[in-house]
């Protein structure tokens, strides 16, 4: 392994870290709003247990998904300077705006909602933590374009004597038809995700420990589940058009996702193989027929072109080379994300109707589904970015950079070796504290709000909440 | 103005942010373990920087992007050429903005003193790192014709960018230190008036130092002036420290941070990171920059966002501005 392989090593390892984080904390935060809001709206006092509980769980995760940021957010630079070099022009903006404009909004209205209960009105307090709900959306639309522009490149032109992309057009990167449809895409498998584990944990206590607080634990099931089934509809039909755009920007990912050799029409859908993918031998596997024309084409007879036709294309404009990614990488992370997608919504519908009419859960098999429910989405999203990145490969920047002239030349294996060994040791053991953490306050149940008694006045008083 | 120029200056802004606001705590989570006596005290100091540190670090998180957008080779050449101590910030910021938010969440003392460690190594290293990589800036290091960094690791550590850690460091606990004489009561605010009073000598003998070492490799008018200004405002700030004028003294040496970020910006200009090996390899303002339309978007976003973040960053400072006691701290 040369400095190339474990710097992308390194970086979709903490890319993939920093992921497990962020989606819990973009739903969770709009879930703990919607929360909040009830109990401001109604007075309840159910909600507003909920909300301290379940605001409790996205504090934990979100102090994650912020340490894990601040190293992508160095990495550009550190591992992929020749990159950085090639795209700042275009890619650094919307980075920059993403910093100014959301995580600033975010950090400092999360930190006035945790330290403000007792210093701010009920209605300031319950904007802040919308505000900072909102800042997550930012943050994620001006990543995902950025993202996007190494997806499909527009709004630039390649200054040869600089040896650089330069932007001409930023509202064409804002408005990236990649960007437009991953948008909605990510952040309906973000509220899934979130979904995933209201509905987890309500099921948990339900069938653990029967009769104790019921009532709020019945309606977070039912907020978490829909919120999970809701949000893989929407992911299937982003999903769709997304594989429409993706065929046409790069086909190359669509006929490997399908490990597709040859052009087909129309072209049937395996849903498994078994066999080795690389096109050499005959291998068994269960195919719905049309099922890829349409995902591809929008039409069930479309024509959809095979790894080879491409390979051959690509070679003439690009000159010679391999231009096919990592073909059962990309046949499986298809497929696992669509189906551990799928599985979450199941247990989320099983679970609805275990309590349906005012029933109470008890099944041993539920109970287990449920511990496995969050894991589902997590797993989902993993893998639909590494199908996304890994399927872009060998380009860093499709059809502009190749990935293996992105690295930084100056930066020495072992110092790859070294950076990536420490994050490799952070993060498990964080991941450790972190996943102990959220069992504890998850097994602690829901706090109890009644006020504390006041028996000094003013100044004196202790804060209502402190490190 | 030229937009280069402009651009130097708002990433000379972000920085000055970034060093005044996370300055202080820094300098509060280096002092958690001499100022804080007992678990109660300790919160104490951990809570006057609770709602506000991690805004403080988007700071950071900004300077880095504009750096990107506005001077993407600079962004290149610093990041991938300064790997290793930078790896030691991320790791250094890592641990400590996770201790903030678990320390307090297990009634276990054993859990609680681990993570007082990693908030004040996590503290110590970036206050020290990040003078040590501004000073090497300042130096010069070897950049070759393609704008890499060629001088490894130990290059790095040469006596004046040590001198520039140690000045850090020792700005960043006197700026926490009298912080917390501002935002205490009782004793930890009479302990940390007293301590800003010492440490605040040091760091004016260092860093007058620092910048005169400085000025004599690299100056400017404009930096001269700035650096007399910066030691005065010290000095100002400690005068008022020891009459007991929190307010001001925390101005002073808020004031004194500022400064002296601004006269190492003065004084690199127009270079961004000059090169020892031949002065064709310097980046600078102009060979290190995006396209003027790049800028030209730049421009517009930092003018309509900024005074919006300073307003709502200001307000938080307003919301939390009571002192806070032992007798403040819930039972967890
Ligand atoms: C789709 C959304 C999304 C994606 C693809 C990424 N992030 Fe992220 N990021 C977020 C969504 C997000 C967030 C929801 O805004 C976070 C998650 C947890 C949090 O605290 O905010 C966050 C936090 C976060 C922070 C800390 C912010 C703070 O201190 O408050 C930084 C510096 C980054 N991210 C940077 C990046 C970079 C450079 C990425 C590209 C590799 C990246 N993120 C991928
Ligand atoms: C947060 C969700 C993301 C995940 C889980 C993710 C995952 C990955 C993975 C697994 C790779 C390795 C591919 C390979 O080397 O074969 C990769 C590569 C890369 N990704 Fe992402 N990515 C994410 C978001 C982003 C975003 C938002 C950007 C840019 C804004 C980005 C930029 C890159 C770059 C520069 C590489 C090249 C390095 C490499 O090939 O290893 N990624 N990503
Ligand atoms: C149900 C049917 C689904 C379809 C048809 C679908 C389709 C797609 C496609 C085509 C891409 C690649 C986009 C590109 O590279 O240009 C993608 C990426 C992705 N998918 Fe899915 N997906 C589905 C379900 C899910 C589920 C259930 C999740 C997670 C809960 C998920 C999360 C992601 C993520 C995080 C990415 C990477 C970001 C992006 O490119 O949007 N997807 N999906």
């Amino acid at each position: 392994m040369d400095a190339l392989d474990i710097a992308r090593w390194q970086f979709g390892i903490t890319t993939v870290y920093h992921f497990l984080f962020v989606p819990l904390t973009i739903g969770l935060s709009f879930i703990v709003a919607a929360l909040q809001t009830a109990w401001v709206r109604t007075g309840n006092e159910k909600w507003l247990r909920l909300t301290k509980f379940y605001g409790k769980l996205f504090l934990i995760n979100f102090a994650m998904g912020v340490v894990t940021g601040i190293v992508q957010e160095f990495q550009f630079g550190m591992n992929w300077s020749t990159y950085s070099r090639f795209v700042g022009d275009i890619f650094g903006a919307p980075l920059a705006i993403e910093a100014l404009v959301a995580f600033f909004l975010e950090s400092t209205f999360l930190g006035l909602w945790i330290f403000g209960w007792d210093r701010l009105p009920k209605r300031i307090h319950l904007a802040c933590i919308w505000a900072a709900a909102i800042g997550t959306l930012l943050s994620a639309y001006f990543i995902l374009a950025a993202n996007s522009f190494m997806q499909n490149p527009v709004g630039f032109t390649y200054n040869e004597e600089r040896g650089r992309a330069e932007l001409t057009d930023f509202m064409a990167v804002l408005t990236n038809k990649v960007t437009l449809v991953t948008f909605p895409h990510t952040i309906a498998a973000a509220f899934m995700t979130a979904g995933a584990l209201v509905a987890a944990v309500a099921v948990w206590h339900l069938i653990r420990r029967p009769g104790v607080d019921t009532a709020p634990f019945r309606s977070a099931l039912k907020i978490g589940a829909w919120t999970t089934i809701v949000g893989l509809a929407a992911v299937a039909i982003s999903g769709d058009v997304q594989g429409k755009i993706m065929t046409e920007v790069q086909p190359m990912k669509m006929a490997a996702a399908e490990a597709l050799y040859t052009n087909e029409q129309p072209a049937s859908f395996s849903i498994l193989t078994i066999g080795t993918l690389d096109g050499s031998e005959e291998v068994w596997a269960i195919k719905i027929p049309h099922v890829l024309s349409f995902l591809a084409t929008g039409t069930w007879n479309g024509e959809v072109r095979g790894i080879n036709d491409l390979q051959k294309e690509y070679q003439l404009t690009y000159g010679p080379g391999d231009y096919k990614p990592n073909i059962p990488v990309a046949y499986w992370s298809f497929r696992l994300m669509i189906g551990f997608g799928i599985l979450a919504a199941l247990v989320a519908l099983w679970a609805l109707w275990a309590i349906r009419r005012g029933r109470a859960p008890t099944s041993k098999l539920l109970l287990w589904s449920a511990i496995a429910l969050p894991i589902m989405p997590l797993a989902a999203n993993s893998f639909g970015w590494i199908f996304t990145e890994m399927g872009r490969q060998p380009w860093i920047v499709f059809s502009q950079l190749l990935t293996a002239s992105g690295v930084s030349p100056g930066t020495t294996t072992g110092e790859v070796i070294t950076s990536l060994t420490l994050f490799t040791l952070l993060y498990g053991g964080l991941a450790v504290v972190e996943v102990g953490l959220l069992l504890h306050f998850i097994r602690k149940g829901l706090p109890d709000v009644s006020a504390p008694p006041v028996d000094e006045e003013g100044e004196d008083r202790p804060l209502a909440f402190a490190y | 103005m030229e937009l280069t120029t402009i651009w130097f200056v708002l990433i000379a802004v972000l920085w000055i942010g970034y060093f005044v606001l996370e300055g202080f705590d820094f300098g509060v989570g280096i002092l958690l373990g001499v100022l804080g006596r007992g678990e109660k005290e300790r919160r104490v100091l951990i809570n006057t920087i609770g709602p506000v540190w991690d805004g403080n670090e988007v700071w950071v998180l900004t300077a880095g992007g504009a750096t990107f957008a506005a001077f993407p080779e600079w962004y290149a050449t610093l990041f991938s050429g300064f790997y290793l101590p930078l790896l030691l910030i991320l790791a250094a910021l890592i641990i400590r903005g996770v201790a903030f938010e678990y320390r307090g969440k297990r009634d276990d003392p054993r859990w609680k003193r681990r993570w007082d460690w990693c908030i004040i190594v996590g503290s110590f290293l970036p206050a020290v790192l990040w003078g040590v990589a501004f000073a090497n800036i300042l130096r010069g290091v070897p950049i070759n014709a393609e704008f890499e960094y060629v001088g490894g690791f130990f290059n790095l550590l040469n006596p004046y960018a040590l001198l520039g850690g140690l000045t850090t460091l020792a700005l960043f606990v006197t700026h926490g230190a009298i912080f917390l004489a501002l935002k205490t009561r009782g004793e930890v605010r009479d302990r940390a008036n007293a301590l800003a009073g010492r440490v605040g000598l040091v760091a004016a003998v260092l860093a007058v130092a620092f910048l005169v070492w400085t000025l004599a490799q690299r100056s400017s008018p404009a930096a001269v002036v700035l650096a007399v200004v910066a030691a005065l405002a010290l000095v100002g700030g400690l005068l008022a420290n020891r009459v007991r004028r929190e307010g001001w003294a925390f101005l002073g040496t808020a004031a004194a941070i500022a400064l002296a970020v601004a006269c190492l910006f003065a004084a690199l200009y127009p270079n961004v990171m000059p090169s020892t090996i031949s002065d064709a390899n310097s980046l600078t303002i102009d060979n290190a920059s995006s396209t003027a339309y790049t800028l030209k978007i730049m421009t517009w976003v930092a003018v309509v966002f900024t005074p919006i973040v300073l307003i709502y960053q200001g307000w938080t400072y307003w919301v939390f501005r009571k002192r806070l006691g032992t007798a403040d701290i819930p039972e967890t």
